[in-house]
């Protein structure tokens, strides 16, 4: 899924800070799931909101509503009733949604109130960690399932570099060496061998270096 | 290769291949425009060392530049090891600027991946790390020996460069340090430069696999000297840089002696590691790393017993 930290507070107070009444939209998608713009977080940073305004002397008028996905036309269309009632509209969505909602509504003004991070999971309640680049050419059978586009600080596909102690990476002994990893699978699996082999250039076209990207299903396209 | 049997000619790799035990030295370039200072750090390696490292952003501090610095030292009459990271650049100025180092006279390469941008002074920025270091070799090795780009396209006239690369034979997981070395070899590193050795008893075994494998045939691997001038250095060595191992046993020999005398100490122990690797087998030479105290290496390289240097035509 899409993993994303909530922004902080103040930062969200000052986007809005000239504005008396506005629309904050959860998304029932990857934030949910990952805690951060779910039903639960919709109302607790709604309630932020008010008290932080009232201890200014003023109110602030917050209507709270959910998305079934943001990143999707039909649901966005859900509001269309709505969105101009408020002075602004705060989407806690990833970086997709406030997006959707621009394009669809062009006269209303969005606000993201979450900093979209990585495609990731949960490796223990509370904590996610990041999984995948999106580079757009999967390699991960290389590597036995481990990506190291996605989770070798310097993206190397012939590691480890020189920096890699104790399983951990040169830029901080909280990040783990991925290739640490990959090397000891290879190890236990007695196939050490598949990394002597060369890995040419990666082709980053796929990959954001190529531009903005699209996905086109035939079969599917009206 | 070139007519005369020498894949770039330079004085390196003249000395490696006429089989003398190869003395290699390092210059960080200055934080400035500033030629007097880096005249001042590389002028006391003259004629003591067959080529200085020439380094690209260590730390991922922002200096000099090194294809710059390199160039300076070539107009001096000096040669130079051009050390190119992957950190700063894509593969278009990869390629462009291996080709300005060969146009500058500049003939040996050192191809790295580079500390993350974490460590240095600019953790702001964003990295490239189009490609890594061992599609550096490649890419340095088909430009020069197939004469041609990434792309297959044709280049009107090849660099002219004698590739060498990094091994550090102390970063974990240990099991794979030789097998990277070979993947390096493989790619095309005409030599090897290894990482900062403390550790003899694990850099022995280290040798010893690389001989097993047939490796030290196939390259030049220069162990990697820097004399420690203090306990203080040591400690933090040990405990601050990564992949580097400095056994207790040294930092005690350091502690062990007053404090004015523990950077001759750590010369003493440097040049005990030089008289073994001229014994140990697979190593061709010693590249020594004496940072912020190139003055010191004439010194050095006499007490070692180094000088002069072989000249081979």
């Amino acid at each position: 899924m899409i993993v994303a930290d909530r922004k902080p507070l103040d930062e969200i107070q000052e986007m809005i800070k000239d504005y008396d009444k506005i629309m904050l939209v959860g998304c029932k998608g990857c934030v949910t799931v990952c805690n951060v713009g779910g039903l639960k977080e919709v109302q607790i940073l709604a309630s932020a909101l008010r008290i932080g305004r009232k201890k200014d002397g003023r109110t602030l008028h917050v209507e709270e509503r959910m998305l079934e996905r943001q990143c999707d036309p039909e649901y966005i269309e859900q509001l269309r009733d709505s969105y101009d009632s408020v002075d602004a509209v705060l989407s806690m969505a990833c970086g997709v949604g406030p997006q959707f909602l621009s394009e669809t509504y062009p006269s209303q003004r969005f606000y993201p109130t979450v900093n979209t991070k990585f495609f990731g999971g949960a490796v223990q309640h509370g904590i996610w960690d990041e999984r995948c680049a999106g580079c757009g050419t999967c390699v991960i059978h290389y590597f036995d399932g481990l990506c190291p586009i996605a989770r070798c600080s310097k993206s190397l596909q012939h590691g480890p570099c020189g920096g890699s102690a104790d399983g951990k990476c040169e830029i901080s002994k909280e990040t783990e060496c991925i290739w640490d990893t990959i090397v000891k699978k290879k190890v236990d699996q007695g196939r050490l061998e598949d990394l002597r082999l060369y890995r040419a250039p990666k082709d980053w076209r796929t990959a954001r270096d190529g531009g903005p990207r699209r996905s086109i299903r035939e079969e599917l396209v009206k | 290769m070139s007519d005369s049997g020498y894949k770039s000619g330079s004085n390196l790799e003249k000395v490696l291949k006429a089989g003398h035990f190869a003395f290699t030295g390092e210059c960080g370039p200055p934080k400035g425009a500033n030629v007097g200072h880096l005249k001042e750090k590389m002028e006391p390696l003259r004629d003591m060392v067959d080529a200085i490292n020439v380094t690209d952003n260590q730390t991922a501090v922002v200096r000099m530049s090194s294809k710059a610095a390199s160039a300076l030292m070539v107009m001096a009459g000096l040669e130079p090891n051009f050390q190119m990271v992957c950190r700063d650049r894509n593969r278009i100025a990869i390629q462009s600027d291996i080709l300005g180092a060969s146009a500058l006279g500049i003939r040996n390469m050192l191809c790295l991946s580079g500390d993350h941008q974490q460590f240095g002074n600019h953790p702001e920025s964003k990295n490239v790390f189009d490609i890594d270091s061992i599609q550096l070799i490649a890419v340095a090795k088909k430009m020069r020996d197939e004469g041609k780009f990434i792309n297959d396209e044709a280049i009107d006239e090849p660099p002219k460069i004698f590739i060498g690369a990094a091994s550090n034979p102390f970063g974990d997981p240990w099991q794979f340090r030789a097998h990277r070395l070979a993947n390096k070899i493989d790619a095309g590193a005409d030599f090897i430069q290894t990482q900062c050795i403390y550790n003899m008893e694990r850099f022995r075994e280290f040798m010893k696999q690389a001989v097993d494998m047939g490796l030290t045939g196939k390259t030049h691997i220069l162990a990697g000297v820097t004399p420690m001038k203090s306990a203080g250095m040591a400690n933090y060595m040990a405990k601050f840089v990564p992949g580097m191992d400095v056994p207790q046993e040294l930092i005690k020999r350091l502690k062990g002696v007053d404090k004015k005398m523990q950077a001759e100490e750590g010369i003493k122990f440097a040049l005990e590691q030089i008289e073994e690797f001229k014994q140990m087998e697979g190593v061709a030479g010693v590249h020594l790393m004496a940072i912020e105290w190139e003055h010191r290496v004439p010194e050095i390289a006499e007490r070692a017993g180094v000088l002069p240097r072989p000249k081979v035509d």
